[in-house]
């Protein structure tokens, strides 16, 4: 049983660092309302976990707050509109992912009338059903907004009866400010999202945890708090002391109880659940007000911007419209990061979308976050290993992962890194740590997923062979059988003197054979049935050849009109292809006709 | 004399020391898998019979009676290297004459076309096609390997080997693969290129 | 104008190895001073020797493995090297000693087994062992401190003693150090004070008797005392800088120091006490300079303290029943071969590996 109170002490978690906060750029100024996009591109998935089913069509009109997706078989996380407007297009788009990858995405035109859709908020939880309180939360798409997205529901329903339930709004990487502003403008409804999480996860207690550097934030909860008696009884607010990644989630939870989580467990199985306070937040627009998750406080910041703050970015709003409207003046290799200095990610494209996740639009100059500068041979130095927050030993694993040693890096628990980048912020050598990490991880997930795959294969053709031997031996038992019965059914008859059957068949074969020969024209017509079929397998089979003919012949035409001096040549073999296509043509027309003929006659 | 006395103990040194070898032998034994399933284990599985064997146990007992290790393409240089980790022997490059490393494909059969002829579904060395005689015929393409067989079987010449598109989710973080966009470019929303998804 | 792509994290600390290695040259200054006040200009000229051979040698070595040399000598690490093993030797040895142990120190220590960050030796202490045993007579031909001897050798002299051996006066190093040790000690063989105690010892003169010598001071070494007080101070600048960590100064001169209580205590007649250990040879520049090189070191906080613990105590073991009056580097290496073995089971506990709890 985890307790905390209000003077139980802090712990430590291993290294951690104090990069420069820069938060004073953007947390100044209240949350915004930029103005609305011209183009929403709504992704499909936006959260770990699959997609949601499809449930509207192109030229569909939408209300704001529609879903646009179903859970459908997979139990995906729904998206919505997050306007009123006309659904354009539904096609590929660039991904808000680190690959630059696209993927379907919902365009939106937004018609400005910002019309809602009849909003069903829940006014008592106790008459709804666990079930349906937890069906409600994945309806209305709420995903953690803290990291990458895992969807509340799942999350929630895995942690029933905790002892500890944890309200993130530690927000410790530098510039992020999103969760800091609406702490100060907001704390009232993430106490309020913070019981309900309390009520349908039957938390004994509750634990907001805020950084030491947010004071109007932690007074802001204060206030809260002390204004609601019944609530201080199970809800506590701590201070914790800024160090980054304390606002990692296994960091949290070993800053407030002293616990690790086991290596291959969650957190609620020791009895905890971490919640971000920005999900807080959406749980109670979403039970108190019906709201889905459809718009989020985004930080914009960077020097290279000249109106920095935060804002509520309705999802699917593009980057460069954010960044346009906040003053953006790009220098040559401007860097657009999506989230912090420390673990966000740059993007190749301005059109990417904001999406559930995205809590911070980043656009350093050069001179705040220098570009990384020429990788140089590690020296051992283990400056890294005094930062790791999880006790790793980050130049062996870097060795490793160079070496693709991936039993090594697997011995070396490379699995628990967070991929925090408080090692490669250290590293003299501007070694890229966690790149290098990151490369083998996929890699080793890679391998894994191949030897699955492979592992099935095997089977799948082993029982294949299986199947082949069975089905042979069957085939021969089969026969075995009939000539053991024939041979059986000779003997009776052999002893009841009956005619041999055998003899008679062999006879009949002979007369027929030379009834055939006699009448050797009609021969066809009478097995024209059986041909007919056989004679659309060629006839089809001839198709493709000339159809395979055809094409080699436009490719060849395709490959010689690029050669300009080569023209007469290309004209001259387009035509012996044509030709050669023609051939295969009339030749599969004369094999049918063939048939025909043979049909009629 | 002396002689003598220097071979007997050398003798019962020799039968001590023996003795003491196969007890452990014995004792500590320590059960492995024998060589062909670890071989077998190492292949790719995708039965293509690209070695000239015809599937992946085959070639795995091939080695194991001393064939060369560079004969899987779909393996690629991985296998081979594992392969001889495991063998004890040198590492070659890929054999040129079964095939070069590929990027990951997957057969995809143009079902408007398919006459329903059921060869490519004998071919299939993992049973991954689904259909029945004069019926159209579809690939499981979550079991398909990539093999490759069963092109040549299809008398109308409708299966396609389409290269499998990353995911997101299982990119490999591949930062320099990246495409560059110039801002001023990016500005225009076109996305003339993009495909049509399906809409339900 | 079109976007950089880049991996996470960001931002950077930007304490590069280059400006680590320049603070490490940065605080050795100090030293270098005392070391010039007590022993003239030699130490000033091996040090330009050293640095030249080592930029060469690390330039035609990175040529040669066809990697940039300009970008390969911005680590500093060579310089690094050069001016520990030309603070090390003698400073009226002949050029070509510095130039060898340079060399073997940059090309075979280092290139050879993988270039910076590879090597399993410390480069310079690698090369200060193989000098010691290839030229034993110029390796432990230092001169009594200037203080003691008053005779002090101009620029010019120690410039030829180094390169030519000869004075302009025409005098050899072996002349010179007869002038200055007979004033002294009737041209007895003037050492080092480590080297002092070892050779009286085995005379069979008593402790006191060889620590009455006038190359003793009050507390330690006369001379020596004040170098290893100002290697001293450079080393709490790099630990005030947190270019190192406090583990392997503190555990090196810690065992150190606990082995020379004890040795003393048993054998008070025989074995020199704590003053003499930690001031009169190469301790401080070993506990805050040599022993702290990462590459060579242990790398975990525990793995550190056992490491230096294993120096400290191999310094005191070989100082007192060796063959050789000083053992710093007999010692480091000795220790930089246990390093995997200390790093393999020193590991810490990754998160999470421990069941849960702490």
């Amino acid at each position: 049983m985890i307790e905390i109170t209000a003077t139980s002490p802090l712990h430590h978690f291993p290294g951690g660092i104090h990069p420069p906060e820069q938060k004073a750029l953007a947390n100044q100024t209240p949350i915004q309302r930029l103005p609305l996009a011209p183009m929403l591109y709504i992704p499909l998935r936006q959260h770990s976990g699959p997609a949601g089913e499809l449930c509207v069509q192109v030229g569909d009109h939408v209300l704001k707050g529609q879903a646009l997706t179903q859970p459908g078989v997979d139990n995906g996380l729904p998206v919505h509109a997050s306007t009123s407007g006309t659904i354009v297009a539904i096609q590929d788009h660039p991904l808000n992912h680190p690959s630059g990858f696209s993927g379907p995405t919902a365009y939106l035109q937004p018609d400005g009338a910002e019309q809602w859709i009849e909003r069903q908020p829940i006014d008592d939880l106790s008459r709804l059903s666990h079930r349906e309180i937890l069906m409600h939360l994945q309806l209305m798409g709420i995903a953690g907004l803290g990291g990458a997205g895992f969807p509340t529901a799942r999350k929630v329903a895995g942690a029933q009866g905790i002892d500890l339930l944890i309200i993130n709004g530690v927000e410790c990487e530098p510039y992020i400010v999103a969760d800091d502003r609406l702490m100060r403008e907001h704390a009232a409804e993430i106490v309020r999202g913070s019981q309900l999480l309390q009520t349908i996860t039957a938390a004994k207690q509750v634990v907001i945890a805020v950084e030491d550097n947010k004071p109007e934030a932690i007074a802001a909860f204060e206030t809260v708090l002390a204004a609601d008696a019944n609530v201080t009884n199970t809800m506590i607010l701590r201070v914790v002391p800024t160090r980054y990644p304390s606002g990692g989630e296994k960091q949290l939870i070993q800053v407030l109880t002293g616990l690790q989580v086991p290596a291959d467990q969650l957190p609620a199985d020791i009895g905890i659940l971490v919640q971000n306070v920005g999900t807080a937040f959406a749980v109670a627009r979403a039970i108190d007000h019906g709201e889905p998750l459809i718009e989020r406080v985004v930080t914009i910041t960077g020097q290279a911007l000249s109106k920095p703050g935060t804002a509520w970015i309705p999802l699917g709003t593009p980057i460069d419209h954010i960044l346009s409207v906040s003053g953006f003046q790009p220098a040559n290799k401007q860097r657009v990061i999506i989230g912090g200095p420390m673990m966000g990610y740059t993007i190749a494209s301005l059109q990417v979308p904001v999406i559930k996740t995205t809590n911070c639009i980043l656009a350093p100059s050069a001179k705040e976050l220098a570009p990384p500068e020429h990788e140089m041979a590690c020296i051992r130095c283990g400056a890294c290993e005094q930062v790791c927050p999880a006790s790793l030993l980050p130049q062996q694993l870097q060795w490793l992962a160079k070496a693709k040693d991936y039993d090594g890096l697997k011995q070396h628990h490379l699995a628990d890194c967070i991929e925090c980048g408080a090692c490669a912020y250290v590293c003299p050598s501007e070694i890229p740590l966690v790149q290098y990490y990151r490369q083998a991880k996929a890699e080793i997930r890679e391998q894994l997923i191949e030897q699955q795959k492979s592992e099935i294969a095997r089977q799948r053709f082993e029982a294949r062979q299986a199947r082949l031997e069975r089905e042979k031996e069957e085939r021969l038992e089969k026969h075995r059988k009939a000539a053991e019965a024939r041979k059986a059914a000779q003997a009776a008859r052999a002893d009841s003197g009956e005619e041999d059957p055998v003899k008679a068949a062999l006879a009949r074969v002979k007369a027929k054979k030379a009834a055939q020969q006699a009448a050797e024209p009609a021969s066809e017509s009478t097995d024209a049935p059986a041909d007919d079929k056989k004679a659309q397998v060629a006839a089809a089979v001839a198709r493709a050849k000339a159809r395979k003919a055809e094409r080699e012949a436009a490719l060849a035409q395709a490959d010689d009109q690029q050669k300009a001096d080569d023209d007469k040549k290309a004209q001259v073999a387009a035509a012996v292809a044509r030709a050669k296509a023609r051939k295969a043509e009339r030749d599969a027309a004369a094999q049918q006709e063939k048939q025909e003929d043979g049909e009629s006659s | 004399m002396s002689w003598l006395l220097g071979i007997l103990a050398l003798a019962v040194l020799a039968l001590v020391a023996g003795l003491i070898l196969g007890f452990a032998a014995i004792r500590f034994r320590v059960e492995s898998d024998p060589i062909v399933e670890q071989i077998d284990n190492l292949l790719p599985q995708t039965q293509c019979g690209q070695c000239g064997y015809p599937g992946c146990r085959p070639y795995a007992e091939a080695i194991a009676n001393g064939d060369e290790i560079n004969k899987c393409p779909p393996g690629g240089q991985a296998t081979i290297d594992k392969l001889a980790d495991l063998l004890g022997r040198e590492a070659k490059p890929l054999d040129a004459a079964h095939g070069e490393e590929d990027v990951k494909k997957v057969a995809v059969i143009r079902e408007d076309e398919c006459i329903g002829c059921t060869k490519c579904i004998q071919a299939c060395p993992v049973d991954a096609i689904l259909g029945a005689a004069r019926q159209m015929h579809t690939v499981i393409a979550d079991e398909c390997t990539g093999c490759d067989l069963c092109v040549e079987p299809c008398p109308v010449d409708c299966i396609d080997m389409v290269a499998v598109a990353v995911k997101p989710e299982r990119w490999k973080w591949n930062l320099d693969q990246i495409p560059i966009q110039d801002i001023t470019a990016s500005s225009e929303h076109s996305n003339s290129e993009d495909k049509q998804v399906q809409t339900q | 104008m079109s976007f950089f792509i880049a991996s996470s994290p960001h931002n950077h600390q930007k304490r590069t190895t280059s400006r680590l290695m320049q603070l490490v040259l940065l605080a050795m200054v100090p030293g270098v001073l005392a070391q010039f006040y007590f022993f003239g200009w030699g130490i000033v000229w091996q040090l330009l020797i050293a640095g030249f051979t080592a930029v060469c040698a690390e330039s035609l070595c990175l040529i040669a493995r066809e990697r940039s040399p300009l970008r390969g000598l911005q680590d500093y690490s060579a310089l690094v090297t050069a001016a520990l093993l030309a603070v090390s030797i003698p400073p009226l040895a002949p050029w070509w000693v510095i130039v060898i142990g340079t060399i073997f120190a940059i090309v075979v220590v280092k290139h050879l087994f993988g270039g910076i960050g590879h090597n399993i030796f410390n480069p310079a202490m690698a090369a200060y062992v193989l000098l010691l045993i290839s030229f034993p007579v110029q390796m432990t031909s230092w001169l009594p401190p200037v203080t003691l001897s008053g005779e002090s050798i101009g620029w010019w002299d120690s410039l030829r003693l180094i390169l030519v051996q000869y004075t302009s006066a025409g005098y050899s190093v072996d002349q010179v150090r007869a002038v200055a040790t007979g004033q002294l000690f009737d041209a007895v063989v003037m050492a080092t004070p480590l080297d002092q105690i070892k050779t009286d010892l085995a005379q069979g003169l008593t402790l006191s008797e060889s620590l009455s010598k006038p190359i003793f001071g009050a507390f330690a070494g006369h001379g020596w005392l004040w170098v290893n007080v100002a290697y001293l101070f450079g080393g709490l600048m790099l630990l005030q800088q947190r270019i190192i960590q406090w583990h392997i100064p503190a555990a090196l001169l810690g065992a150190l120091a606990v082995a020379a209580i004890i040795g003393s205590l048993a054998a008070p007649d025989a074995l020199p006490g704590l003053n003499i250990h930690l001031f009169s040879g190469g301790t401080m520049l070993a506990a805050f300079f040599i022993a702290t090189d990462p590459v060579s070191a242990a790398t975990s906080n525990r793995g550190k303290l056992i490491y230096a613990a294993l120096v400290g105590v191999l310094i005191y073991v070989i100082r007192s029943f060796g063959g050789y009056p000083d053992a710093i580097a007999f010692a480091v290496l000795l220790a930089n071969l246990c390093v995997p073995v200390i790093d393999q089971y020193t590991r810490p506990t990754a998160y999470g590996q421990a069941g849960g709890q702490r």
